[in-house]
Order: structure tokens, then sequence, then C-alpha cells
């Protein structure tokens, strides 16, 4: 598939979705003074009376979300990632173990985020949500993922938690191939044998940037956009474990729990072949430009061009 | 109920029920026949671990059966633990966790303004619930939003689960606390059944800002070795003190 060059941040798609959700009068939008940040100050500068301030409080934003859904109303809660992270036992009890439909976005995930240094750099929110039972967790690529797989939340009966990405990415998807997108779907990006990487967020990217290259050493390479982490499109991983023999995962997040780990649990108890993860390696961030930081901790394209080279290798002499 | 399960919280069970049978005997607004109408007044025990309290209730009203709570904390029961709006009609929230209970009792009282609903939201906390930074959140936004339809009944026994209060972090005027924040403040004998009902009332007809009845309670009242013992806040009596307790309390 060809991408426009225009590129677009999926924080961006996030906001653009809540407006499209508006027009159901169930739809309410919860923001912790950072709504300039995800985005959702789109929706209360159309919608104010259904937007709901709740100030520098993260904990009281999730059981109130909860409250709401409870009395029939849709809440999307969003704040920056890591600040989710303080509400996690809220998450958990208030809002995933009583089965409420609340839908949370953290914002600013990943060391994409860049100079604020690593204190804004949430590196293991996938990982924390996917073990919540019932939880549906996502990290969409681009701007227009962003929004279709926001506005399926309208449907959704789960809760679930969307992590988008501050900065601007070449757009993977177009208006038409964004349509063919789905929750708990993985989505091919483009198609290849040898290797297949997959890959969530702004890796997306990086993973197409590091097929290209592969491509010119005559490697064929599956690029995934792996957008839902939880739950885990296990058919479609079982196909590629089968068709290329080994996977290379591609995050902007620790290898600790996220996309590897998940991949990692799946192909250990279904069908073991060789995985190479790209990851944060167990560590924090720092401030730094975003091209930087993500050259110091080895997760750009030439880190997956590394990964498809040494997970060949092992599936080649095993 | 606690004694045949072997485990429980009878001390804040005991503190609490006068202000249950106040709520649900006077302005609580709901259907025995029709638990899940979605227009009945709700009422948010935060502090779940007095569930029995709750549980005796909703068996009086005949909401729960003998049976549902003779099973209480067994596998597979209606009553759990912790009272849990996924596994019991008439509960309205899914405690166990202290501190949370203001907060979607704040979600609810919003989500009910949003619906020009004339539902008011009632919320039971525990004092010792207080120490919980959440709850401090919940009562600035509750002004905030204007919440008039919100109301939180706060069980003032002065007993945390290891100790007293005053040895564990006594917390001093909760009510004024409360006040600083906006919220009107009724403070009462909360086991004096006429302060009670007249507090729910004024508490019910204050429709501009939320108001907070800072019950003074005593921690297993109406059993005499219960009675502001620490010891009692999650400890199931033995059949000796069953027994005495049933006598003492009929």
């Amino acid at each position: 598939m060809s991408a426009p060059s225009t590129g677009g941040a999926s924080r961006d798609g996030y906001g653009s979705a809540l407006l499209k959700l508006a027009k159901d009068p169930r739809v309410v939008v919860l923001e912790a003074d950072l709504g300039k940040s995800t985005k959702s100050c789109l929706f209360r500068a159309e919608y104010p009376e259904r937007t709901v301030s709740m100030g520098i409080a993260e904990q009281n934003m999730m059981l109130v979300s909860a409250g709401m859904a409870s009395s029939g109303k849709i809440p999307f809660a969003s704040t920056f990632a890591i600040f989710t992270e303080r509400a996690f036992e809220q998450v958990r009890n208030g809002i995933a173990r009583p089965g409420l439909v609340v839908h949370i976005c953290g914002s600013h995930g990943g060391i994409h985020t860049g100079t604020d240094g690593s204190s804004a750099q949430s590196i293991e929110d996938l990982a924390i949500y996917r073990t919540i039972p019932n939880m549906t967790v996502m990290h969409p690529c681009d701007d227009l993922s962003a929004e279709e797989l926001t506005i399926q939340l309208l449907n959704h009966d789960k809760p679930s938690y969307t992590r988008t990405a501050r900065n601007k990415v070449p757009r993977i998807y177009n208006e038409e191939t964004v349509k063919q997108i789905k929750i708990g779907k993985g989505n091919i990006i483009s198609h290849g044998n040898d290797v297949a990487i997959l890959a969530c967020g702004v890796m997306v990217n990086e993973a197409k940037l590091a097929a290209n290259e592969l491509s010119e050493n005559g490697v064929n390479v599956c690029v995934v956009d792996m957008h839902t982490i939880k739950p885990l499109d296990g058919k479609l991983i079982e196909e590629l474990a089968k068709k290329c023999g080994c996977i290379v995962t591609a995050e902007d997040h620790s290898v600790i729990g996220g996309l590897g780990g998940s991949v990692a649990e799946f192909l250990s108890k279904n069908i073991p072949i060789p995985l190479e993860m790209v990851g944060v390696d167990d560590r924090f961030g720092e401030s730094g430009g975003t091209s930087e930081l993500m050259s110091e901790l080895d997760i750009n394209s030439d880190s997956i061009v590394n990964a498809v080279n040494r997970v060949i290798k092992r599936k080649l002499q095993p | 109920m606690v004694h045949k399960a072997g485990s429980g919280h009878p001390g804040g069970s005991l503190s609490a029920i006068d202000l249950i049978v106040g709520l649900y005997g006077t302005e609580f607004r709901f259907r025995k026949d029709d638990p899940n109408w979605e227009d009945r007044d709700r009422f948010i025990m935060s502090k779940g671990h007095a569930s029995p309290a709750v549980y005796s209730m909703l068996h009086n009203l005949g909401i729960l059966t003998k049976e549902d709570i003779d099973g209480f904390r067994t596998l597979g029961s209606t009553c759990q633990g912790h009272v849990d709006m996924k596994w019991t009609d008439g509960v309205d929230f899914s405690a166990g966790s202290l501190g949370m209970g203001l907060s979607f009792g704040l979600g609810c009282a919003i989500a009910a303004k949003m619906d020009n609903s004339d539902r008011n939201i009632w919320v039971m906390i525990g004092d010792g619930e207080t120490q919980e930074g959440q709850i401090w959140e919940a009562a600035m936004a509750a002004d905030f939003h204007q919440t008039g339809n919100l109301n939180v009944i706060i069980d003032r026994n002065r007993i945390q689960n290891d100790d007293f209060m005053e040895v564990q972090m006594e917390i001093g005027d909760i009510g004024k606390k409360f006040e600083s924040f906006g919220w009107k403040i009724i403070e009462i004998d909360g086991h004096n059944m006429t302060e009670v009902i007249n507090a729910i009332r004024v508490a019910t007809n204050e429709k501009n800002i939320p108001c907070a009845i800072v019950a003074h309670t005593v921690k297993g009242k109406g059993v005499s070795f219960m009675e502001n013992n620490p010891s009692f806040h999650g400890k199931a009596p033995n059949d000796e003190e069953l027994k005495l307790a049933l006598e003492e309390l009929s």
C-alpha cells in the first residue's frame, strides 16, 4: 500500500474521533488538565456540557468515569499515558472489575515524547493494562487508524486502554485503507515470507523503513500493524509463524510485558519459533530529541534491521 | 452471617447499620421489585467491608434471600466479601479498595445532572477511609461541579483496621475539612434515629451544594464486647460470642 506523504500524530486521531462520536448523546469526555495535549480539547470546544474537567486528579477521574458508565454514559477519559498509571488500581478495581465500559486514552506514550525526559515517558503502560482481565489494549500507529479504532470503541463492550503518541509520523493508512482495520485484528501492511515484523505505534513506520532496506538485500518482509495488544490476534500470528518461520516485534515500550512479551507468550505456548524483540531494554529514558533517543535506546529502523538479521540467522541455523 | 462465614467485619457493620436503616427507611428512592431501575437513587457503600450491614438491609427488603446471605463469602455466592455490583442486585458499587466510592458517587451525580434526573446519590465512607487522598480529590471536584444531588455519610467510629485512629493517623475535624471544600455539614449522633432521619431529610432537600453528614458512631454498637474494640474490626465472633451478641442485640 502506498502511504500519503502527509503525516499525523495518533493523538490527533483520538481528538477527531471524539468529535465524530459526539452525535451519540451517551458519549462524555473527561480530562485531567491535559486536554490540549491529548486533543480532547476539540470535543470540549464543541460540547462543553458533556466535557467533565477533573483537574490534576487522575484517580478521581477514573472512578468518576466508572460512576458515569454505571449511569448509562460512555466515558472517554484521557491524560498522559504515564499519569494513567498513577491510577492503575482505580482502573483495575473501579472500572475493569465490575466490567464498566470506560475508554481510557493515554497520550504521549513511549520515549517518542522526547525532551520532557524520563518522568513523562511511559514505557510500561501496555504491559500493566494487559494484565487486567477483560481489558482491551491498543496502540495505533497514525492519526487515521487512531481515529478509526476510537470510533469502533463506541460499540465495544469492554473497558479499554488506548495509547497514543505525541509526535507526527508518516501516515501508514489513507482514508480507504484505514477502513480495513478492526479492533483485535492485526493488519498486514506489506507481504513477505522471510520474516514477519509485528509492530505497534510509531514503530510501524520504523518497520516499514526497515523492510524497505531489507528488501534491497533480498529479504522479503511481512510488516504487520499490531495495533491491538489485547486481545492478541493469535490466529494471524500463527499463520505468519508458519509462513515465515521467525518473528520480530517492535514497540516504543519496554520489552517486558508489552507487544513483544505477549507475542513471546503466545509463540512459546503454541508454535515455538525464533523471536527477536525490539523495544526499550529494561531501562528508563532521558531527555533528548526523538530520533536521538530512538537511536540511544536502540529502537529505530536500524535496530529492526539488526533484529531481522539475527532472527533469520537463528531460523536457518537452529 | 459473619460467624457462619468465619470471617468478615462486624465492628464497622454495626456502627453503620442505624444510618443505613435510616436512609432506606425514609428518603431513599428505589423499587424493591426492580433493584436495577435506572432512575433509582444510588447507595454507594464505599467502606465495602461493612457488607454484612448492606446485605442485612437488602435481605430485610426482600431483595436478597436467606440463602443469599447464608452464602456470604463462599464460592459463587451472591454475597461477596466486599459489596460488588457485579454480583448483587441492589448494590450500586464494587467496593473493597478504600477511597474510591466518593469519586464513583460523584460520577453518578454528574451523570444524573446531565440527564436532568432528580435522583440523589448517597455515599457512605468510613472515617479511616478519609486518610486516602482520593477522598479529597472527590471533595474538591464535587464542589467545583456543584453536585447538590451528592451526599456523603461519614461513619465516624474512630477505629480503623489496626487500632484507634488517634494511634494510626487521626484526621481531626472531618466536618471542617469538608466544609472548607464547599460542602454543607451536618454533625449527628449516628445512633440517635431522630437525628439520623433529620440529617437525611436536610441533605435530601439541599439541592445546591453537596452535603456531608458526619455521623458519630460506636464501632461494634449494640454488642458490649465489640463496642469500641479495634479487635472486632475484621474478626468473626466465635460460637460463644455469637450467642452473647445475639442476646444483647435482641
